[in-house]
């Protein structure tokens, strides 16, 4: 029991609690403890002192743009208006506050509001479909489109956008990766062919993917009903991320070990046999390591992306909130960067233990 | 010295029959920027059916050249190579090798792996007759209750295992063997041994085994070929070994002629 949950926790990357579980089961105590500190106290110790550290520095930078303001009032308006301006900043009313980095309190002000704003528009939803439930029945009847909920999206919604553009985005760039990688991979002539489009293509910026596929789908899809910016954006990171996979794919299929093309000869399998019974399984560990860099490249270009080709998302949020210049607009951006952070670190664990169980596989041998 | 061994060596029963294997002119150049690189040349070598040859040598001096080529998985610079009356032209599973290094598939059970090469052979048959050969011959190198372990779960020498049972379960002419214990202890590397002429026994395949262990050579062995050091690598001499099959380690270290035997390699190796 203890094995096989440590055994899990590696899998999914939860290593860091192996210590703690020996710990419980009373495992050379003073060795488990100790470890248990350096794999999971001390990262958190550190994020600790990060916090503190941002905290101190929130303050002073809050301070100096107080600072500032009182000046500026003095010299323009004279005394008394500094004197205003100096009690209207510590009385905490909106109208006057400094603007600047937002401490670590406020952030998380942000994050209770966020969250309550995405409590309310779920009501808010859920009432609008008790509303229409009836008149959606009679239109299906009638063979018309449901009538769907237009209001502003919560916070939460937008990160589940993000992530169906980053799934879709992901699956394009294994679709067209993995299928390449092995063809090139196959033959040493086309590798070569193909060697400087790729590396020419590759450190090309998310931008100018975003606006080479804009030019591309404006044209092409003219159906008003298809999501436009969606489509753009998914293809955009796809193509931005999926340069990883096809290097990393063609080099599994190119390097496949000798004795196992050997074994192929000479039991003499078929092309097809050959790539799906031997070098596609033997490639597997570096595919899902490309994908892997596919998905954490996908999930960084995602917001710039959103942000650009104005398609609703996490990227739009930050936009739309820098735009937006309220009181508490710097600490949503804020809250949107530890969870894009977050996110991005979850989906790669998810990709690490996926890529863990495939060079499982592969063992020692 | 050689003419006395060969003379009590000379085996009436194995002179008799067909050829099996036959190396014609071989030779093998490898180019290099400074020339051709001159491996194997003008060497002539001929194996009849149901022998147990094994080739010395030492390291460098081309026997794995020699053996790939015979494989069809190392292109033929000169000469011919003929199995079975048939010149080759690429690898096939009519001759089925044993690497160096087990190379299972390492993501498929000990079965699987011998079924891969099982379905290349046996097209026609069922899969339960299939299956059954399989486990027939896993089961004969000591692996009955493993068939469903994966290859990484396996020890080096059972992998080995796996190899020999994947080989033999191809029924091929000629079984190839490249130095197939030379990766595994000394005691696994006995045990193995063991377990490939009492296999070999029963099915008397023309096999070919690469080794630079001279007891090995004479262990597995109905003759010994020792070959030259490279470049320009050939035949250097041959030693027939008569003991009696099937074989037992214990004889045949008792064997009063073991010893001379094991001398005469030992002496062309060190000159």
């Amino acid at each position: 029991m203890k094995d096989k949950s440590i055994k899990t926790l590696r899998m999914i990357g939860l290593g860091f609690l192996e210590p703690l579980i020996r710990l419980f089961s009373g495992e050379e105590p003073s060795k488990n403890g100790k470890l248990f500190f350096t794999k999971a106290l001390l990262p958190l110790l550190s994020i600790i002192l990060f916090v503190v550290i941002w905290h101190a520095g929130a303050t002073a930078l809050y301070n100096s743009e107080a600072s500032v303001r009182i000046e500026k009032a003095r010299a323009e308006q004279g005394e008394e208006a500094a004197i205003a301006m100096q009690e209207c900043i510590e009385s905490g009313d909106v109208s006057c506050q400094p603007n600047t980095l937002p401490s670590p309190k406020q952030v998380f002000g942000a994050f209770q509001a966020l969250w309550q704003d995405h409590k309310s528009i779920s009501e808010k939803k859920a009432e609008f479909k008790d509303k229409v439930s009836a008149t959606n029945e009679q239109r299906e009847a009638q063979g018309l489109d449901p009538i769907t909920y237009t209001g502003r999206p919560s916070f939460l919604d937008q990160i589940g956008t993000s992530l169906k553009t980053v799934a879709a985005g992901c699956l394009l760039a294994m679709l067209i990766a993995v299928p390449i990688g092995i063809i090139i991979g196959l033959s040493e002539s086309l590798r070569t062919a193909m060697n400087w489009l790729i590396q020419i293509l590759k450190p090309v910026s998310p931008v100018v993917w975003l606006l080479l596929v804009f030019m591309i789908v404006k044209t092409v899809i003219t159906d008003p009903s298809l999501d436009k910016s969606f489509i753009i954006s998914f293809i955009s990171v796809g193509l931005c991320a999926m340069w990883a996979t096809l290097v990393n794919t063609s080099l599994g299929v190119s390097t496949v070990d000798k004795d196992y093309i050997n074994v192929a000869k000479v039991l003499k399998l078929s092309i097809g046999q050959n790539i799906f019974k031997i070098i596609l399984p033997a490639s597997l560990p570096l595919i899902f390591t490309g994908l892997r860099i596919t998905v954490s490249v996908s999930w960084m270009v995602l917001i710039a992306i959103e942000l650009l080709a104005q398609s609703p998302g996490l990227g739009s949020f930050v936009w739309e909130e820098f735009q937006n210049g309220a009181n508490d607009s710097n600490a949503k951006i804020i809250v949107a960067m530890f969870v894009i952070g977050i996110i991005g670190f979850l989906l790669d664990r998810i990709m690490l233990s996926v890529q863990n169980m495939m060079s499982f596989n592969k063992g020692m041998a | 010295m050689t003419t006395q061994l060969q003379e009590i060596a000379y085996s009436p029963e194995i002179a008799t029959k067909p050829e099996m294997l036959v190396c014609k002119d071989l030779r093998k150049v490898y180019p290099t920027p400074k020339g051709d690189y001159v491996v194997l040349d003008d060497l002539q070598l001929s194996i009849k059916k149901g022998e147990f040859v094994s080739i010395i040598g030492h390291s460098g001096c081309g026997k794995s050249t020699l053996l790939t080529m015979i494989a069809g998985l190392n292109e033929i610079s000169g000469g011919q190579i003929i199995v079975d009356h048939e010149p080759i032209r690429d690898a096939g599973p009519d001759r089925a090798v044993v690497f160096q290094s087990p190379s299972l598939l390492s993501w498929l059970t000990a079965l699987q792996n011998v079924m891969i090469g099982v379905k290349q052979v046996f097209p026609g048959a069922s899969k339960a007759q299939k299956e059954e050969i399989c486990k027939y011959y896993l089961d004969k190198v000591g692996l009955g209750n493993d068939f469903h372990k994966r290859a990484t779960d396996l020890s080096q020498g059972m992998q080995q295992r796996v190899g020999i049972a994947r080989a033999f379960a191809l029924k091929p002419k000629v079984l190839l063997l490249d130095e197939p214990f030379g990766m595994l202890d000394s005691l696994t590397r006995g045990e193995l041994q063991d377990v490939l002429l009492e296999i070999w026994q029963k099915e008397k395949i023309t096999a070919v085994a690469i080794t630079h262990d001279v007891d090995e050579s004479i262990f597995l062995a109905d003759r010994v070929i020792m070959m030259t050091s490279g470049p320009y690598a050939k035949i250097g001499d041959e030693l027939e070994i008569p003991f009696e099959r099937p074989r037992n380690r214990k004889d045949v270290l008792e064997h009063p002629d073991y010893y001379d035997y094991r001398a005469y390699l030992l002496n062309f190796l060190n000159h």
